[in-house]
């Protein structure tokens, strides 16, 4: 218990720059993933392939090799430098990047899903009575698909807060996990310090968990 | 495209429009492909010196099979016990006794709450304290991709079982079946049906869960094609990323096609009235509509 009072600073700043990482990381995503999911339903057979393509590619790839890859490929190699005086604000943002595009992939997948889940009927009935093109995707088609993303989305939420503990391999040294390593580097392994990690990490995720199952039950479209 | 959605067919002017919007998105999707090839021309990455080395047989038989067979160990086990732990404590889950169904459940729940990567460290670190000193570095791997997977497999099987209809389990008690017979002879066969492509979605994720192992100098794929190779061959970082990158991929999207084969199989089987159940975290499909491969996203 002592270890953890001792080195609870350091593991609680840890902690919060996973917490900042997920939320930087969650919007840029949101927007990644949607602009790739419209693109996976367009009309444009360019459009979709490309998206397909992004899609199959990065969701296929070890998230660590995606994130070494920014660090030690695209910073170190092509010379992509977010910052040059400070090393950790680079890591954070190659970081952000690398986790960005992995994540949109992931979003792009739930939305689309999601707009697969409306039935044929319902478009077709929407153009019998004869809504234009924006009235049935805004009046018919999204509400629908809203709700059956919601559950999913929340598994990417939780999945995306999880996958921030990988970040050292972006170089980002100073996240929970591997602040937890390099404490256990010097103090050897501390079970105290362990589990208020995981109950830090329970408090976070089992609210998302439970909040988004119980809207997406509270809104399911009844079929 | 006339069976989407969003969009009926398109007339004239609408074709007209598509025409132009995939000339111009061809246009910019070039542009964009034409500039990271002028970077990488830029930094020299296309120098015959820097790939040279992926054509020679001490690059593979030294550096990328020692750690394909680091990779593939790992996943192999972890997929294995994985699948042990997930049909142990999925069956628990749904037992009739609140002794076993109750801690199964925290168990399960608790592991798939955990970050893998902690618990891997953990065990990692942990370990020699328990065992006395040597390399832990598989043994972590597996035990963390076994704990978390298997967790949510558990969550599959139990899903799987529950999707039965009820009318089965109802007519194997009525014919004289006790509880294990029913669970063997009834539910289990045709939940194995509804829940393999789920199953075989969770194990690609195992399989790229496996390149963790950086973290913990596991001799695995990403360890000796990204860290050990380009310090041998020094400036291929970014071609190393690449051709192992390639192998990932290949290896997951071989075992992707397999569920997605198995889905449809299922989808048609006649062994069970039930569908095919989806990955843990997609998007349930109304019946009868075709699936484009739902998602499981973890690491």
């Amino acid at each position: 218990m002592d270890e953890l009072i001792q080195y609870g600073p350091d593991l609680a700043v840890g902690f919060l720059n996973n917490i900042k990482l997920s939320l930087i990381i969650a919007v840029f995503s949101l927007v990644v993933g949607t602009i790739l999911a419209a693109m996976r339903v367009s009309p444009t057979p360019v459009l979709r392939a490309a998206g397909t393509a992004y899609v199959n590619l990065v969701r296929n790839t070890p998230l660590t090799l995606v994130l070494a890859f920014c660090y030690l490929g695209l910073s170190d190699t092509l010379g992509l430098i977010f910052s040059t005086e400070v090393p950790l604000t680079n890591s954070f943002w190659l970081a952000v990047l690398g986790m960005s595009a992995y994540t949109a992939a992931f979003v792009c997948e739930a939305l689309r899903s999601g707009i697969n889940t409306v039935p044929m009927g319902q478009a077709e009935a929407a153009r019998a009575i004869g809504l234009t093109f924006s009235q049935s995707i805004r009046l018919i088609i999204f509400p629908q698909a809203f709700r059956a993303v919601i559950a999913p989305l929340g598994s990417v939420l939780i999945a995306l807060i999880k996958n921030t503990t990988v970040v050292a391999a972006a170089g980002y040294t100073v996240e929970v996990s591997n602040v937890m390593r390099t404490t256990f580097d010097t103090t050897g392994v501390s079970i105290p310090i362990f589990l208020g990690i995981v109950v830090a990490f329970l408090i976070l995720i089992l609210p998302i968990g439970w909040y988004t199952g119980w809207l997406a039950r509270r809104l399911a479209v009844v079929r | 495209m006339s069976a989407s959605v969003l969009f009926d067919t398109p007339g004239p002017r609408g074709r007209l429009r598509n025409h132009l919007i995939t000339g111009v998105s061809a246009l910019v999707l070039l542009a964009a492909l034409g500039w990271v090839l002028l970077k990488f021309n830029e930094k020299g990455q296309f120098k015959a010196s820097l790939w040279e080395p992926f054509t020679t047989e001490t690059v593979w038989v030294d550096f990328i099979l020692p750690g394909l067979v680091g990779t593939l160990t790992a996943a192999v086990l972890g997929a294995v016990l994985a699948l042990l732990f997930g049909a142990v404590f999925g069956i628990a889950r749904l037992s009739d006794h609140r002794w076993i169904r109750l801690p199964a459940a925290w168990i399960v729940e608790l592991f798939r709450a955990i970050p893998l990567l902690l618990l891997i460290f953990f065990i990692w670190f942990l370990a020699p304290d328990v065992f006395g000193g040597g390399d832990y570095a598989l043994f972590a791997i597996v035990l963390g991709l076994t704990l978390y997977n298997g967790s949510v497999l558990a969550e599959v099987v139990r899903a799987g079982i529950n999707s039965i209809p009820k009318g089965q389990s109802e007519a194997a008690y009525a014919v004289g079946l006790r509880k294990s017979g029913v669970m063997r002879l009834i539910l289990l066969p045709q939940g194995l049906t509804v829940m393999m492509p789920a199953v075989v979605s969770q194990l690609v994720v195992l399989l790229k869960d496996t390149a963790l192992g950086y973290f913990i100098v596991y001799v695995d794929l990403l360890n000796m094609g990204f860290k050990t190779l380009p310090s041998v061959y020094p400036g291929t970082k970014l071609v190393a990323a690449i051709v192992i990158g390639v192998i990932y991929i290949l290896m997951a999207m071989a075992l992707s096609a397999f569920a997605t084969w198995l889905e449809k199989r299922s989808r048609r089987s006649r062994k069970t009235t039930a569908g095919p159940l989806e990955p843990p975290g997609a998007v349930p499909l109304p019946p009868g509509q075709p699936d484009m491969g739902g998602s499981v996203m973890t690491q």
